[in-house]
C-alpha cells in the first residue's frame, strides 16, 4: 500500500482509470459530474448547460478529477484530482476563486459548515486546509496556499467529512482505519486532538457519510468498505455501534455464488437528508441498496434493494440534494479501453425516496425513465456527453467500469521487480537537496 | 515446556538467548510494507498471548488490567527488562519493527521468565510498525508511559517523515496517552535531539518536565543506561539529548 502512496512521481505507471463522479446542488440547482479530466455541470434551475469559468487555465483539470463537492450551503464547488490541483469555484459567478497547489495527487476533499475551511487530503495520508476568509462578490482569482492540519501515516486517504455540527472531520484510509479529528477554531494552527479512531473494518475503508439525528448533533457516522460491510459508528468514543453484511444481507452473494468477494466491495454511500436512510452502491450491483439506520437501537438493516432493470447499470458514484428529491446515480470510468470517445457517462435518477406508503410503510421508488429525469435529455447530453449511449456500448462499457473499480479498489501488489523497478523509477527520489 | 536445551540460540551458561543469532539489518525502512497481524482494534490485543501467566487463556474474565507502558522501537528490549521489575504490577510492551530483534526480546522474555518464576510476567513484544499501528494496540488515554529511546535518526530532511517523533505522529502519541502521561526520548544525535525537543514543545498536548520533576522521575535515570544503544553510547563516551515530556489538556 505504501507504494501507491508513493507512486505519484512514478511516470512510468499504467494510465489509471478515474470513476465517473457526481454532485448535486444542495437546493437542486445544478448538477455536476466529472469523469477523467472533465468537468460537466448542468442547471436545472434553468434547464441548461453551464460553462463554467477559469480565467488561470483551460482546461480545468489536466488529469483524472477525483472529488467534486458542493459545500457551504450551495455557494461553493470544489473540484480536483490527479493533476494536483484543488479548484473552488463560486457556484453564482460560476467562477473559479481559488487554485490551490498541492504537493501531492488530490483523493479526498471536505467542506467546512460555515464555508470558511476547505479541506483536503493527499495520497501521503496528509490532510491541508485553506481559508476562505469569506466570499466576497467582487472576489477574482487568486492563487491560495494551503497548510498541513493532520495526517494518516502513509497511507491514502479515501474520504474526509465533517461531523453534522462541524465540530469534528473524519477521516478514512486505505488501511482500515477512520480517525475523528476535533476541528479547531482556528485550523490553520492544525487538527491535532484525536477524538476517537474508529477501527473494526478488516480492508480499506473506501467511503464516509453522516447520518443526522435530532438528539445527536454530531450525528452517526456511517462508513463503507472492501470488506463488503457498512458501518455504523458513535464517533464520540468510536464504538462500532453495528456491521450491516451489505452483500449478504441483500441476497447478492447467493444470487451471484461465483463472483469473488471484492465485487461487493461498497464503492459510495450517500445520507439521504432528513430520513435515516443511507444510500450505498456496491460493486458488481446494476442497483443501489437503502440501508436504514436505527439510531435508537443503533442498528443498520437492509431497507430496500432497488434494481435498476433493463441495463448494466452499475453506479460508481451517488448523490442528493438536502430536499433528497431524488438520489442520483453515476456510472462510467476514464480511459475506458476499447473506446477512444470522450469518456463514457451514464446517469440516472430515482425519485420517491421519501414518499412512504401509509398502508405498507414501504417507499415507492422509482428508477426514472431518460425523460423523466429533471433536465431531461438535455440535461442527460451534456452530463453523459451524448443524449443517448448505444447499447452495445454501454454493455462493454459496464463490464470495464466493473473491472476497473476492482483493480483500483484492491490493493496493489507488486512483485519484487516490479517493486524494485518502481523504486528506480520514482521521482521523489531524484530531488535534490 | 521450554525446549531450552535444545535450542542452539539460547546460551547454556546463562539460559538467555545470544544476541549474535539475531542479528539484524541495522535499520528498517518504516515506510515499506511488511507483513505481521494487526490487531483489527484495541480490544483484539491477545492478552492471553503476551501475558500468558496473567491472563490465563481459559479464563477469559477476570482481569481486566491494560497495557500502560509502551517502548516504541524497543530494540533488544533492555529497557522493558529494566521496569519490568520496577513496576511489577504494570504492563508493559514493546513495539519493534525488525522480525528477528523482536523474536529475540521474545526469547529474552521467555528464558527470564523461566530463571526467575512469578517476575517478568508483566513485559512483553510485538512486531508491529508503531508508526502506523498505535491506534490498533490502545485506547485512547490507555498509557502512562511512552518510551522513544535511541530512535533511527535518518538524517536527510526529505527521509524526516520516517522519524518516530514527527508533529502529526505526536497527534497519536497524545491520544494514546491519559492526562500526565509522560513521553520520554532520548538520542546521541544532537540534530535529532533538537527535533524531538521541538516537535514537543510546539504540540500544544505536551509540556516539558521540569528539572525537580526530572530529579523526583526513577524512570529518567534509566533512560541512558538500560537499553543496549544506550551503553553503547555510554561506552564510547558519547554524549546523549533528552526531552522529557508531559501529556496535558491543550488550552483553546
Ligand atoms: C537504534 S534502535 C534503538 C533500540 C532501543 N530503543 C535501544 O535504545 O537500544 C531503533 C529501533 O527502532 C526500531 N524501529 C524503527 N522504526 C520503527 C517503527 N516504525 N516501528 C517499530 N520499531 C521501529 C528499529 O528496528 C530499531 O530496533
Amino acid at each position: 500500500m505504501e507504494e501507491t502512496a508513493m507512486e505519484d512521481g512514478d511516470h512510468s505507471r499504467d494510465r489509471e482509470v478515474a470513476p465517473a463522479l457526481i454532485a448535486i446542488h444542495p437546493t437542486q440547482e445544478s448538477v455536476a459530474v466529472a469523469v477523467g479530466s472533465d468537468l460537466r455541470v448542468f442547471d436545472l434551475h434553468n434547464g441548461c448547460p453551464i460553462s463554467l469559468v477559469d480565467d488561470s487555465s483551460e482546461p480545468f483539470h489536466l488529469d483524472s478529477i477525483r472529488v467534486i463537492r458542493y459545500g457551504a450551503k450551495g455557494k461553493l464547488l470544489v473540484t480536483a484530482g490527479d493533476d494536483k490541483l484543488v479548484k473552488i469555484w463560486n457556484t453564482d459567478t460560476r467562477r473559479c476563486i481559488y487554485t490551490v497547489s498541492s504537493e501531492k495527487r488530490v483523493s479526498a476533499v471536505a467542506i467546512s459548515n460555515d464555508g470558511l475551511f476547505v479541506c483536503f487530503a493527499d495520497k501521503f495520508g496528509v490532510v491541508w486546509v485553506v481559508g476562505l476568509d469569506g466570499l466576497h462578490e467582487t472576489q477574482t482569482l487568486s492563487s491560495k496556499k494551503a497548510v498541513p492540519i493532520l495526517a494518516h501515516y502513509c497511507s491514502i486517504i479515501t474520504s474526509l467529512e465533517f461531523s453534522t455540527d462541524g465540530r469534528f472531520i473524519a477521516s478514512a484510509d486505505r488501511d482500515f482505519k477512520i480517525r475523528v479529528t476535533v476541528f479547531p477554531k482556528k485550523p490553520l494552527d492544525g487538527a491535532y486532538e484525536i477524538q476517537s479512531f474508529c477501527l473494526g473494518h478488516t480492508e480499506y475503508v473506501s467511503c464516509l457519510a453522516f447520518v443526522c439525528a435530532l438528539e445527536y448533533p454530531e450525528g452517526f457516522l456511517v462508513s463503507g468498505s472492501g470488506d463488503s460491510t457498512v458501518r455504523l459508528w458513535d464517533i464520540a468514543s468510536g464504538s462500532l455501534l453495528d456491521t450491516c453484511e451489505v452483500s449478504a444481507e441483500a441476497g447478492l452473494v447467493e444470487s451471484n455464488g461465483k463472483e469473488d468477494e471484492c465485487c461487493f466491495a461498497i464503492t459510495d454511500l450517500c445520507a439521504i437528508p432528513n430520513s435515516s436512510l443511507v444510500a450505498v452502491a456496491i460493486q458488481g450491483l446494476p442497483g443501489v441498496v437503502l440501508l436504514s439506520c436505527n439510531l435508537s437501537d443503533k442498528t443498520l438493516s437492509i431497507f430496500k434493494v432497488i434494481y435498476i432493470e433493463g441495463e448494466a447499470f452499475i453506479p460508481t458514484g451517488l448523490g442528493t440534494s438536502s430536499s433528497a428529491e431524488f438520489l442520483w446515480m453515476v456510472t462510467g470510468v476514464s480511459n475506458l479501453q476499447g473506446s477512444d470517445s470522450t469518456s463514457l457517462t451514464r446517469v440516472k435518477a430515482i425519485s420517491g425516496l421519501t414518499k412512504i406508503n401509509p398502508d405498507s410503510g414501504e417507499l415507492e421508488t422509482t428508477v426514472l425513465e431518460d425523460n423523466d429525469v429533471p433536465g431531461g435529455m438535455q440535461l442527460l447530453e451534456k452530463l453523459q456527453g451524448s443524449a443517448s449511449i448505444k447499447e452495445e456500448v454501454f454493455l462493454a462499457a459496464a463490464e470495464s467500469v466493473k473491472i476497473a473499480m476492482r483493480n483500483l479498489l484492491i490493493k496493489k501488489q507488486y512483485s519484487v521487480e516490479r517493486r524494485d523497478f518502481r523504486k528506480r523509477g520514482r521521482n521523489d527520489r531524484k530531488i535534490k537537496h | 515446556m521450554l525446549k531450552n536445551e535444545a535450542n542452539p540460540n539460547i546460551s547454556k551458561t546463562t539460559r538467555l538467548p545470544r544476541k549474535r543469532f539475531y542479528r539484524a539489518r541495522a535499520h528498517s525502512n518504516p515506510l515499506s510494507d511488511s507483513h505481521f497481524p494487526v490487531p483489527i482494534s484495541p480490544s483484539h490485543v491477545d492478552y492471553s498471548l503476551c501475558y500468558p501467566q496473567l491472563f490465563p487463556p481459559s479464563k477469559q474474565v477476570g482481569n481486566s488490567k491494560k497495557i500502560q507502558f509502551a517502548d516504541i522501537g524497543c530494540g533488544f528490549g533492555g529497557l522493558l527488562i529494566s521496569l519490568s521489575t520496577l513496576f511489577p504490577e504494570t504492563l508493559m510492551i514493546g513495539m519493534e519493527l525488525r522480525d528477528k530483534v523482536t523474536e529475540y526480546v521474545k526469547e529474552r522474555i521467555l528464558a527470564l521468565r523461566v530463571a526467575n518464576p512469578g517476575q517478568y510476567n508483566n513485559v512483553s513484544v510485538v512486531r508491529t510498525n508503531s508508526m502506523k499501528y498505535i491506534p490498533n494496540y490502545f485506547e485512547k488515554g490507555q498509557l502512562s508511559k511512552m518510551f522513544f529511546l535511541f530512535p533511527d535518526p535518518h538524517f536527510k530532511e526529505k527521509n524526516h517523515r520516517r522519524r518516530v517523533i514527527s508533529p502529526h505522529l505526536l497527534d497519536e502519541y497524545a491520544y494514546a496517552l491519559g492526562v500526565g502521561g509522560i513521553m520520554y526520548t532520548i538520542t546521541d544525535v544532537e540534530e535529532l535531539g533538537e527535533w524531538m525537543k521541538a516537535c514537543l514543545e510546539g504540540h500544544p498536548m505536551f509540556e516539558a518536565l521540569t528539572d525537580e520533576e526530572l530529579e523526583a522521575d526513577l524512570v529518567v535515570k534509566l533512560l541512558s543506561t538500560a537499553t543496549e544503544e544506550g551503553q553503547k553510547v555510554a561506552r564510547n563516551g558519547g554524549q546523549t539529548f533528552r526531552a522529557v515530556y508531559r501529556r496535558i489538556v491543550p488550552t483553546i
